[in-house]
């Protein structure tokens, strides 16, 4: 008996032993997740959900075989291809800037895929395309349409967001898909890469029913290298998975302004995702009306949370789903919001930086397209750079291209531009201008459209063609002094992007996409038109054949055909003369 | 006869300043029937454009101009309107100086052959008198210069302009006799739009007519005069594509122009056959039928030549017409040369067989491609079929209206050597058939 527990206590000793790195040091993996809750100036309600897990590994370098909070799958992709940076962006609708604010994280309608590869991948574009397949399974996306054709090297406007050193644009591609759609089939696949699905957590909430009831809806994963640290000596990997949707309240609540997580998700938060670090809520109460009241939420917060955000002082009612008060009256989180008084809906606070893009003219054979850009500061310029890709089948003429400030003409200080080549790669134009402060900056260029082979069109040849929104980029300058922020202690919405100083923020605005229609052939013709051509150039070899060949004779009396002998025996028969 | 020739430039020069300061310039220059992806000045506009950002004009797809082009704009870009009509005007001053030596030449043949008694006796209709040739040449000019089709090239700004300029040089030079300029315009103009290769051969043929030289394929001397014009040729060809090679110091410029013009990727509509064809083929045959389609330009040059050994001058018509007809991307201007010659073949007159029609059509065709366009185009209520079969009998008009004229020359040829009134053996009057 004795020997008999000696070895049990021996084996737990083992088992213990074994299990003591996972449970005695720190884990190099850990989770953060969060929803943000703003209501919209125009009365409709967006929520950021944002999963970050940071990994402290390298993945370059070396065979890493446990994979814990990270995908497998995203994790092989980075280690295999040499990627320092991806973003990915599904996209369904169009952030209104105008009406709905400047958006946190926009994402341009469709799919968008930009890419920084390490220095030491050697064939950037085989990696790419790579890359892009590889992706095209994992979200049940079409992005294996990516190709040469849609793919650009932007010089000046993707700047890495994550650390790095060297930035050859050379290791940038970029490319983005207008006309892809995004549904449930995409977000399956997004969710999956959660550490703990949609069972535990925030994601319950990720119901598709709900999610594509929406105006607005984007899906994007984010991955980057960050600092381990303040002193900056080791790489950690950072996964964002963010979400953004926008409801619009009026549809779902009968005609009142009131929302809760309910209304919205059809669903409550029970828990907390037990792999996660940290699982908080925030709201944004920040007064909406001239009182500089906070608007009320119940149940009432543990916690308010203040932050300048996008020079705005912005308060957030913070709710905390590890904490253990928050479960102990009801069993689920239901945040609710009733508006005590009206909204002044003619207080539309204008973002100080949006824009809007068009393209005009009649007829298939040319038009032009304009991108209006409204800086709204009241005393401040700031330069914009703005990024236009163009498919090559719209031929873009850079003779006619006029940027017009005020009635006056507004050089950029900087212009690259990338003429297209036909059926290889597409136009793009790179371009930055400075805005002066309340002003409206109009940039027009002229194009003239393609006839393409006939089995270049898409299906629907009718529909038209998609171009992508174009990209503008933009350190807009804030009224109030922002602080640096702490990347493990601000929430994930504020350390999205890197600040450099306080006294601007980083702002990245799409434009809508456009829908060009180009002249068609007739697609029913293919046999005729050779049959045609042919014979026209068939009537010509013809003709000169007939004259090179033959020579003139004198024509000899020939006997009569066999025609005229029969009419002659006719005629003897009837008694008429013969011919 | 120099009055009446200023007399018509200066009409030919105010009708096209006043359609320049006109509105329906910029109607004309969107005209896809008069500019072309080879020869828009919008296309010349823009390579500029593209040079003063940093970017080679031959980087995007917009700009298929040869660097002679890039060259002669950058200085006078502010006066394009004034060049065009310029080169114009050269072009109808060159044809008037050519057909005039042509005349002289024609009748020195002539009497030659009379002397000789090549020519059936009853055949003094048919010879041609320097009374009804005196106006040929002016006619020549007028029909050049007040063509519609001229002055809508020219009120386009297109540089198809310049390329008829350098062939009516050409011309101009092969009928002086002299082989240099002759090589060296003919390089040009091959540079420039790489078909006016198939005029080297009526070009030689003219010149070892002139110089006496038999056409025999075992004759030294014939052997020695071709090596001689091909080996100026070729050398004027590769000294000009060096110079465009130090222009932006890359090779570029040939696949842009060269490789363009041969592989035809660029499907936007025009009067040729070309573009409908491509758009509507199978992605199999593509390379076949480019292939075809660009050797049917070639081919029918050697014929030509073994047939029409004699009469270069028309040889070289003919031969400006095919290419006129079947290069890749013609416009009107194109059109607008060879129909310049026809005033020197109006003796022909009288055998042509069919010419009301292929003119009626011709004519016809010409208004309905503006209309046809603009209801495929703008009003949507056509499709491209319509433009298409409107480019189909256009190009059949011209194909009737070449072969009626070479008909009509052979024919005059036939009567010339065996008299006017032909008769059979028991006497009676005889049929002429082509057999």
């Amino acid at each position: 008996a004795g020997g008999m527990a000696a070895a049990a206590e021996l084996v737990l000793l083992v088992l213990l032993a074994a299990a003591g790195p996972g449970l005695g040091q720190a884990r190099p993996d850990a989770l953060r997740e969060e929803l943000l809750l703003s209501p919209l100036p125009a009365g409709d309600m967006a929520a950021t959900f944002q999963f970050r897990t940071r990994w402290d590994a390298d993945l370059q370098r070396g065979a890493v075989s446990h994979y814990r909070l990270f995908p497998k799958a995203l994790g092989r992709l980075v280690a295999a291809l040499g990627v320092r940076e991806l973003h990915l962006a599904l996209t369904q609708g169009f952030w209104r800037t105008r009406t709905w604010g400047q958006p946190p994280l926009q994402a341009p309608a469709g799919a968008e895929l930009w890419v920084w590869f390490q220095p030491t991948v050697t064939d950037i574009d085989k990696a790419w395309k790579e890359l892009s397949n590889i992706l095209s399974g994992i979200f049940c996306a079409s992005l294996n349409f990516i190709d040469s054709t849609n793919t650009v090297t932007p010089t000046a406007s993707f700047k890495p967001l994550g650390l790095g050193n060297g930035t050859d644009h050379h290791l940038l591609r970029y490319a983005v898909l207008p006309r892809e759609v995004v549904c449930t089939e995409n977000l399956t696949p997004w969710k999956k890469l959660l550490p703990c699905g949609s069972k535990a957590g925030l994601a319950v909430l990720l119901k598709a029913e709900r999610l594509f009831h929406s105006s607005y809806h984007s899906q994007a994963v984010h991955i980057r290298p960050i600092c381990r640290d303040a002193s900056c000596l080791a790489v950690s990997w950072e996964l964002r998975q963010t979400l953004t949707v926008v409801f619009d309240s009026f549809a779902g609540g009968q005609g009142k302004k009131d929302w809760s997580l309910f209304r919205m998700f059809s669903r409550t938060l029970t828990d907390a995702c037990p792999l996660a670090s940290q699982s908080k809520v925030y709201v944004d109460i920040s007064p909406k009306n001239k009182e500089k009241e906070l608007l009320e939420v119940t149940p009432p917060p543990a916690s308010l949370h203040e932050a300048v955000v996008q020079g705005e002082k912005r308060t957030y009612a913070v709710y905390d789903l590890l904490s253990n008060s928050l479960f102990n009256t009801s069993r689920s989180l239901n945040v609710q919001l009733k508006w005590t008084r009206p909204q002044d809906s003619s207080e539309l606070p204008t973002p100080v930086l949006h824009a809007h893009r068009y393209v005009s003219g009649y007829g298939l054979q040319t038009g032009e397209i304009s991108t209006l850009i409204y800086n709204t500061h009241p005393y401040r310029a700031f330069p914009v750079i703005l990024l236009e890709t163009v498919p090559w089948y719209l031929r873009l003429y850079v003779h006619t291209l006029t940027i017009i400030t005020k009635g006056k003409e507004n050089k950029p200080s900087y212009i690259h531009y990338q003429p297209a080549q036909d059926r290889r790669r597409p136009h793009l134009l790179e371009m930055l201008i400075q805005l002066p402060a309340n002003s409206i900056t109009k940039i027009t260029i002229q194009f003239e459209r393609a006839l393409l082979k006939w089995t270049e069109y898409p299906p629907d040849p009718n529909h038209g063609f998609y171009v992508g929104s174009s990209v503008l980029s933009a350190l807009v300058p804030s009224i109030i002094a922002m602080k640096e922020v702490d990347m493990e202690q601000s929430p994930l919405f504020t350390s999205l992007f890197p600040s450099s100083d306080g006294s601007s923020y980083f702002v990245r605005l799409y434009t809508e996409p456009l829908l060009v229609n180009l002249p068609t052939p007739d697609f029913s013709m293919p046999y005729n038109v050779i049959c045609l051509t042919c014979t026209v150039v068939a009537m010509c070899y013809g003709s000169f054949y007939n004259l090179l060949t033959r020579t003139f004779h004198v024509e000899e009396p020939s006997r009569g055909g066999l025609a005229k002998r029969l009419a002659n025996i006719i005629r003897k028969l009837r008694g008429v003369p013969p011919l | 006869m120099a009055a009446p020739l200023v007399l018509v430039v200066l009409v030919a020069v105010t009708i096209r300043a006043a359609l320049y300061r006109s509105s329906l310039a910029a109607f004309i220059s969107e005209r896809v029937e008069v500019s072309s992806p080879l020869n828009a000045w919008k296309r010349v506009v823009e390579g500029l454009a593209l040079l003063d950002l940093g970017v080679s004009p031959y980087a995007g797809a917009v700009f298929h101009e040869t660097p002679l082009i890039i060259y002669l704009f950058h200085f006078l870009i502010e006066y394009a309107e004034m060049v065009f009509m310029i080169t114009d005007v050269l072009t109808a001053v060159a044809l008037y100086l050519a057909i005039q030596d042509f005349n002289k030449v024609v009748f020195k043949k002539q009497k030659l052959l009379i002397e000789l008694d090549k020519y059936a006796p009853d055949v003094a209709e048919l010879i041609q008198t320097p009374m009804e040739m005196h106006y040929t040449p002016l006619k020549v000019a007028l029909f050049y210069l007040l063509n519609p089709y001229t002055v809508m090239s020219c009120v386009a700004k297109s540089t198809c302009a310049i390329n008829n300029t350098v062939i009516a040089f050409f011309i101009l030079a092969t009928i002086k006799g002299s082989a240099f300029l002759s090589a060296v315009f003919l390089a040009l103009a091959t540079y420039q739009s790489l078909y006016p290769l198939t005029l080297f051969a009526p070009a030689l043929l003219y010149l070892l007519q002139r110089q006496f030289i038999p056409v025999k394929l075992k004759s030294k001397g014939f052997w020695l005069y071709t090596m001689q014009y091909a080996a100026l040729y070729l050398c004027s060809l590769v000294v000009i594509i060096c110079l465009s090679f130090f222009l932006l110091n890359s090779w570029d410029f040939i696949p842009a122009v060269y490789g363009f013009i041969l592989s035809v990727p660029d499907l936007t509509p025009n009067i040729g056959l070309f573009w409908y064809f491509f758009a509507e083929m199978f992605e199999h045959f593509s390379l076949f039928f480019v292939c075809v389609f660009q050797i049917n330009v070639f081919f029918y040059t050697i014929p030509l030549a073994i047939k029409l050994k004699e009469h270069p001058v028309f040889f070289l018509f003919v031969q400006i017409a095919i290419i006129s007809v079947f290069k890749s991307y013609p416009t009107v201007g194109d059109i607008a040369l060879y129909m310049a010659f026809l005033p020197v073949w109006s003796h022909l007159y009288r055998f042509l067989r069919n010419i009301f029609i292929p003119s009626c059509v011709l004519i016809v065709c010409s208004i309905l491609f503006p209309v046809l366009w603009h209801l495929w185009i703008y009003a949507g209520s056509a499709n491209s079929n319509f433009y298409y079969a409107i480019t189909l009998t256009f190009n059949v008009g011209q194909i009737q209206l070449i072969s009626d004229y070479f008909y009509a020359f052979l024919r005059r040829e036939y009567y010339l050597s065996h008299g006017l009134h032909l008769t059979r053996q028991d006497g009676t009057e005889a049929m002429l058939v082509l057999k």
